[in-house]
């Protein structure tokens, strides 16, 4: 499929984001492999991974009298995923997509055609930029060659090619964005943002290294205010990072083709990543007519308003939403670094669940992102022993440095009793009274330095603090001792 | 009655066929052994084929393990299907396990299929003993048979005619008494016309009432498997064995099999039988007055005759002949040299696929795969295949209107009865015409039969077709049954 263009967009870039005053169009059709036991059409297993053709079958293969039997489930998780983008779920047909390869074993491809299952719908980014859905298709995957000897891995001039048909038929929904992306960054939020999705309905497990997700991306330039510019395709963008470069780099080739007289050509490019370059694969004019006409060995599809109701009704809170949720809970920005992460996680329903046993949110966040990197959504530490740590840090009976060695103690053995903890490492945070004293020994036995930082030499103050830390055995609290010692060089 | 003496009409030869009713309650009774049945038609087999050519594969082996099986259960007292001994003939476009299927066709020769047909497991569930793999025009793209990559069928009664098709092996097996009934696959009249010139009954289901699952598709929304038999009786027993819903086709209908058995004697009285009074012209007048009799003999046993209007049938030839050409491009697009079946190999990918079907596909099949992919062509669709389309909408309304004041309708099956050999081979289109009356039946989806019904040129059988809507088997069954009696 590919972007339908519109000719003027309502959607109009910033000055700040136009390059050499050219505004950048983006579009991007996703493909996702829907996270299934079998296979779109067949009971095959659909695994990644395992031994080249074992998961393969008259099907699978195209044998010759075989036929497709449409998976419940992929339409299911499919609708699921259509709702999590806004989109209208209709009654939809297959059709056939006729083209020659190897690895497409029916020399067709069924696919959606002009009544996709999923329409209309939008993806929010960051920021409040609203991306268009057009649509969110089911189709079956192809296998997968690998071509050995010869240049690019590229079947022409190789030696022979292998073909692993454990991938062919594996349900996809390629998801097909309106061109309403203006910089490389939103393609990379919208990216982002669509995994998310896909992980928090639990549609595909998205991973772009193994290929359960892939991208491609349509790019034109034009002035504002003017027709869109002739785009390009650019297929094999395996990455988010790999998004926004193939992005910059073809902005900058069309626009500085366009500043040198020439004219942008419509065509499909390959992304070499490794030379950070586009490659052309072919142009329109050779372009495949891939005759559709409507898939008759399967009947049209039409969920019922009931079982679109019943999937609507179990959708799970998505990203946008539970980063609201845990912003306000722990008063961290929405946007802020430490909420993405968590709800990327899915750690923000543990964050919750702390925060429901009476620990203190806010330190939970900065626990759970600093600590909980290589835990599950679901960590192993019992949400109480979170709760109790956070809770006499907030009271100040644990310095920070001493609620951190204690938090890497509970990560490592799986949780624990915190304030059993505490005091077989003798850790009590230091009462002000007797942090004061301490700090005065530091200074009285460092004047040098004292000079130094009441003289405004701000890195000295690392000497003093190094001191009371050392007279008082490491219970002091870095922070108290910090303010402690601003306060008395500025009085 | 005695098995030996069977219900089956003699043939040209003097031999007398059993009938599939007659076998299947002996053998299962014990009055007569499936190995004496087999015997039989392998005799048959060895006295004709090298003529006849019914066949790609006679599976000798397999049928004597299996009728010796069969004779083991019926002594050793377990229960034995419905179609126990019964010798059957398979289309060679319907997947075997583990036995060569080939589709007439260089390019799938010496393929194996891993794998049963829903139609071959249900009868082989019932008892059946297969006896061979039957040839056909090539992927069933033809009227006679002629278009065989492995040379043609002759017709067991005039073997210097041919025996129809694309169904013509399947035809010829129990015309000349090598089976007892066949399977045949029809998309625009692949089992009623080769039944009309072999002088036997063939019956094409509502589009959905037999699974497609193993069955090499030729036009997707066209095929339906049906049988070849000698009797209507043994057409309906058949029927009631293949036909039902297959959860792996899911163009199959969800509903059990019609029972048609019971229709057989209910008679005809106060049915509606339709004629057609645009027909297509261009049958000829010995054909014409068969169709006469029969309507006469339905009006003798009750029925009232009526006349119906089908101003789109001639069309019908048009629209069949784009819309399974495209379904055709397709669904023989997979024969690329890659998985199975023929390869030439050639220096690149492209080279390795012109090379391959260039020399795997025959002139009729490549004929049909350039004007399917043309009328699927950007530019070209909507002209040709979009326009297919709405001429298939109007045959269902026309049938839909004519369906308000008849119950079945009477045409001819074949404009005449077998030809001969290169009459029409030259001439693609005047070959297209022998299934003019035939097609519509397919582009609507609804059921037919052809029902041998007197003689016409050279003493050569007449068939009657028999139309009724989508699911009008019961009395589809019921007029069949009455015009045997008329007999």
């Amino acid at each position: 499929m590919t972007t339908s263009s519109v000719n003027l967009s309502s959607i109009v870039a910033t000055a700040e984001q136009l390059i050499d005053g050219w505004e950048l169009v983006v579009g991007l059709e996703v493909h996702v492999e829907l996270a299934t036991k079998t296979k779109l059409f067949s009971a095959s297993a659909n695994r990644f991974g395992d031994e080249p053709n074992t998961h393969i079958d008259p099907v699978t293969l195209g044998l010759p009298g075989a036929l497709p039997v449409l998976n419940r489930h992929a339409v299911e998780l499919a609708m699921r995923l259509g709702l999590a983008l806004n989109c209208r779920v209709q009654p939809c047909t297959f059709h056939r997509k006729n083209y020659f390869y190897p690895d497409l074993p029916k020399a067709y491809q069924i696919s959606q055609y002009d009544q996709p299952l999923n329409i209309d719908g939008w993806l929010m980014l960051p920021g409040d930029v609203r991306v268009g859905v057009e649509r969110a298709h089911l189709e079956e995957d192809t296998g997968k060659s690998t071509h050995a000897g010869g240049a690019e891995g590229r079947i022409q001039g190789s030696d022979y090619s292998l073909i692993d048909f454990n991938r062919a038929g594996v349900p996809l929904v390629e998801i097909v964005s309106r061109p309403d992306i203006r910089t490389s960054d939103q393609a990379k939020q919208y990216v982002s943002e669509l995994r998310g999705i896909l992980l928090a309905v639990g549609a595909s497990d998205a991973k772009m290294e193994e290929g359960s997700m892939r991208c491609d991306v349509n790019v034109s330039v034009h002035k504002p205010g003017t027709p869109f510019g002739t785009r390009c395709e650019i297929k094999n963008v395996n990455s988010i990072r790999s998004v926004g470069r193939a992005i910059d780099y073809e902005a900058r080739r069309q626009i500085d083709l366009i500043n040198s007289g020439g004219v942008v050509k419509q065509q499909t490019l390959h992304w070499d990543d490794s030379a950070g370059r586009t490659n052309v694969l072919r142009t329109k004019e050779d372009a495949d007519d891939y005759r559709y006409f409507l898939e008759p060995d399967l009947v049209p599809l039409a969920p019922d308003a009931a079982w679109i109701e019943r999937v609507r009704a179990a959708l799970p809170p998505l990203p946008a939403a539970r980063r609201a949720a845990l912003a306000t809970l722990t008063g961290a920005g929405k946007e802020s670094e430490a909420v993405a992460v968590i709800v990327e996680r899915g750690q923000d329903e543990y964050i919750s669940a702390v925060t429901k046993v009476g620990g203190d949110a806010a330190r939970a966040l900065i626990y759970v992102q600093q600590a909980f990197a290589e835990e599950p959504a679901t960590p192993r530490v019992p949400a109480g022993d979170i709760a109790a740590l956070s809770l006499m840090e907030k009271n100040a009976k644990l310095t920070s440095t001493q609620a951190k060695t204690l938090l890497a103690e509970l990560v490592a053995n799986g949780g624990g009793d915190v304030l059993a903890m505490a005091k077989a490492k003798g850790f009590e945070a230091m009462a002000t009274g007797a942090l004061e004293s301490i700090v005065d020994q530091a200074i009285a036995a460092d004047p040098q330095a004292w000079a130094k930082y009441k003289a405004g030499e701000q890195k000295a103050i690392g000497a003093l603090v190094g001191a009371v830390m050392k007279l008082s055995a490491g219970k002091a609290d870095g922070k108290a001792v910090t303010a402690l010692l601003q306060a008395k060089a500025s009085s | 009655m005695s098995a030996t003496q069977g219900t089956g009409r003699a043939d040209s030869t003097g031999h007398v066929g059993r009938t599939v009713v007659d076998i299947a309650a002996a053998v299962a009774n014990g009055s007569l052994s499936a190995v004496a049945v087999l015997e039989e038609n392998l005799a048959a087999i060895a006295a004709r084929e090298s003529e006849v050519h019914a066949f790609n594969l006679v599976t000798t082996d397999r049928a004597r393990e299996r009728a010796i099986q069969i004779d083991a259960d019926v002594q050793a007292g377990k229960k034995v299907g419905r179609l126990a001994g019964v010798t059957i003939a398979l289309k060679d476009n319907m997947c075997t396990r583990g036995v060569e299927t080939t589709c007439s066709s260089k390019i799938l020769a010496g393929w194996k299929p891993p794998y049963d047909a829903t139609v071959v497991r249900r009868l082989a569930d019932e008892g059946a003993v297969f006896v061979g793999k039957t040839n056909l025009d090539e992927f069933a793209m033809g009227s006679s048979t002629e278009n065989s990559a492995f040379g043609p069928t002759r017709n067991p009664l005039d073997t210097s005619r041919v025996p129809g098709g694309s169904s013509g092996g399947s035809a010829a097996a129990v015309a000349a008494g090598f089976a007892t009934a066949s399977l045949g696959s029809d998309t625009g009249g692949s089992i009623r016309q080769p039944a009309a010139l072999c002088g036997l009954v063939g019956v094409k289901p509502t589009y959905g009432v037999v699974s497609r699952q193993g069955l090499v598709a030729f036009g997707s929304s066209l095929d339906q498997i049906g049988p070849f038999t000698t009797t209507v009786a043994d057409a309906a027993l058949m029927m009631e064995v293949i036909a039902g819903h297959d959860p792996l086709d899911s163009t199959s209908l969800p509903q059990p099999a019609p029972m048609l058995t019971g229709e057989l004697s209910k008679g005809v009285q106060g049915m509606r039988i339709g004629r057609i009074t645009d027909m297509p012209e261009g049958s000829s007048p010995d054909v014409l007055a068969q169709l006469e009799a029969a309507f006469d003999a339905l009006r003798a046993a009750g029925a009232t005759v009526v006349d119906v209007q089908m101003p789109s049938m001639l069309y019908g030839l048009t629209a069949y002949y784009l819309v399974a050409p495209a379904e055709a491009s397709s669904n023989l697009a997979r024969f690329d040299g890659v998985r199975y079946g023929l390869r030439v190999d050639a220096k690149d990918l492209n080279s390795m696929y012109g090379a391959t079907r260039a020399a795997g596909f025959g002139d009729e099949v490549k004929r049909r795969i350039m004007l399917g992919t043309y009328a699927l062509s950007a530019g070209y669709y909507d002209a040709y295949y979009g326009k297919a389309l709405k001429v298939r909408r109007l045959i269902a309304d026309d049938f839909a209107k004519a369906y308000t004041k008849c119950d079945a309708i009477l045409t001819p099956t074949s404009p005449t009865v077998a030809f001969k050999f290169g009459d029409k081979t030259s001439n693609p289109l005047a070959m297209y015409l022998c299934d003019v009356f035939t097609i519509p039946t397919n582009l609507a989806g609804h059921a037919a039969m052809s029902v041998p019904f007197g003689t016409g040129e050279a003493g050569l059988p007449v068939g009657v077709q028999i139309l009724v809507p989508a699911l009008g088997e019961a009395p589809m069954f019921r007029v069949a049954a009455e015009l045997e009696r008329a007999q």
